[in-house]
């Protein structure tokens, strides 16, 4: 069991002090609610792709901006009520490294 | 060869009667969002009676009933098309027709099966036995709000444009007619019961956008213009979903978008009849069949939480929490029992309508819609 949370921990993006049962919450977060509008596998759909490669060229400062703070004008909201900004900056870092499914 | 046939005739009668005797009528599948699955359910034993794999990306997956009710046509969000038997429990025919798709609808014959897309956009027809593609009718974006329409035909709305198309393919060719703009950013379309009006809802702009499909020149009439106006919009966390939309009591209940409000508007004048602050951002509002009453859930992250309200005045008259990440709601066809997905606790959960105590519930690994294939026999669904 130890060598399981060890694993999980180890797997996660390095940034951002988020606890690793808050980290598991907001990887089912994106997969799950990011997911409604970007597809489970954020290949895309209503909102744009969040794969890795689509988010080569973003910086993470920024996309956790947008996390935060959503696109006035477009279907994507402000997340800000529901996340700290550590916990944007972590959904960032997570999107950037995470291997597609 | 003769022994051997009446050997065979002979053993006939003693065999057990084979799986296509089982009648299909109160059955259902529940997508299972995660693991591209389907849950093949039995409504009168309120049991999941076996699975269906193999379905590809079923994030914000629907589907529709054959008319003899025994095949039903997912629509995957990865632009898989699957041909599912629920005899069988397997997907009889498969096509990866897009790369990105949102919906569909059977049409009233059952002969053409239809897809909306949002990579590339636009609308593909296809062969409802075969699966082979029919008509493939491009778009200048997403489509949204795909509807069956009496008569072999489609309705369906642009996201990015806001054009609504009406397609006709009763004949050889297909012919599709421009039939208006319905304004800004439309999130969704819904057809009422009857096929008479195509309602189109707006995210990009206050308002609800009606077009009267019975007439021979349909033309966009805006309602609701002005609500939710001056106030501060909230977020919208989830798009509101109007599949579902409750037609009750010669009213329209309607999802307020950025709102936490029921809308009502008189179904005849288009006009406001009253408001009902309830729990959360609405995702589905959806009439309890034979009843006075919507059942009404929410998104993230007050999606624990369901609501029943009485068109008759308007008020909440039940406030329930079945589960985690509520994202669906079946009604059996008469009304007496209501099925409720919860994502996150990997359950459906069945309540009886009438004294809304749960009856029972069924295992099922991230389960968010819900399809009774009495579906088959309604239109617009």
């Amino acid at each position: 069991m130890r060598s399981l949370c060890a694993l999980l921990v180890c797997t996660m993006p390095a940034m951002a002090d988020v606890a690793p049962d808050r980290a598991m919450a907001l990887e089912h977060m994106v997969i799950q609610d990011c997911g409604s509008c970007h597809g489970l596998t954020l290949k895309g759909g209503l909102g744009r792709p969040l794969t890795a490669q689509a988010l080569a060229e973003a910086d993470p400062e920024i996309l956790a901006l947008v996390i935060l703070d959503g696109i006035p004008g477009t279907a994507m909201p402000p997340w800000r009520p529901l996340l700290t900004e550590d916990e944007a900056m972590w959904i960032a870092d997570y999107l950037k490294t995470k291997e597609s499914p | 060869m003769n022994r051997l046939l009446a050997l065979a005739l002979l053993s006939l009668p003693l065999q057990p009667l084979p799986a296509l005797a089982q009648a299909t009528g109160d059955l259902g599948l529940v997508i299972e969002r995660a693991t591209g699955s389907l849950l093949v359910v039995d409504r009168s034993d309120r049991a999941a009676v076996g699975r269906v794999e193999g379905l590809g990306d079923l994030s914000h997956a629907s589907m529709t009933y054959s008319p003899d009710e025994r095949f039903a046509f997912v629509f995957g969000r990865d632009g898989g098309l699957s041909k599912v038997d629920m005899l069988s429990r397997q997907v009889v025919a498969r096509s990866v027709q897009a790369g990105n798709s949102i919906g569909g609808a059977i049409s009233d014959d059952g002969r053409l099966v239809a897809v909306s897309n949002y990579e590339p956009g636009g609308v593909k027809v296809f062969d409802a036995d075969t699966l082979a593609l029919v008509a493939d009718i491009p778009a200048a974006g997403k489509t949204i709000g795909l509807v069956d329409v009496p008569g072999r035909r489609f309705a369906w709305t642009v996201w990015d444009t806001g054009e609504v198309f009406l397609g006709d393919f009763s004949a050889a060719e297909p012919q599709v007619t421009l039939i208006g703009n319905a304004g800004k950013n439309p999130f969704d379309a819904v057809l009422t019961d009857d096929a008479h009006t195509y309602l189109v809802g707006l995210f990009g702009e206050k308002g609800v956008t009606a077009f009267d499909l019975w007439s021979a020149t349909p033309k966009p009439v805006k309602f609701l213009k002005d609500y939710g106006k001056p106030s501060e919009d909230l977020p919208v966390y989830k798009m509101p979903h109007l599949q579902g939309w409750a037609f009750a009591e010669g009213q329209y209940a309607l999802p307020a978008v950025g709102q936490h409000e029921i809308l009502w508007v008189d179904r005849q004048s288009l006009q406001e009849t009253g408001r009902t602050p309830v729990h959360g951002q609405p995702v589905f509002i959806i009439a309890q069949p034979a009843s006075p009453y919507v059942w009404v859930n929410f998104a993230t992250p007050l999606n624990d939480t369901v609501q029943v309200v009485d068109s008759r005045d308007h008020s909440v008259v039940a406030t329930l929490t079945p589960g985690k990440a509520v994202l669906h709601m079946e009604f059996a066809p008469r009304g007496a029992e209501v099925w409720i997905s919860s994502r996150d606790d990997n359950r459906v959960l069945i309540y009886d309508t009438r004294s809304r105590e749960k009856l029972g519930e069924i295992e099922a690994k991230a389960p968010s819609g819900i399809f009774f294939t009495a579906r088959a026999h309604r239109p617009g669904l």
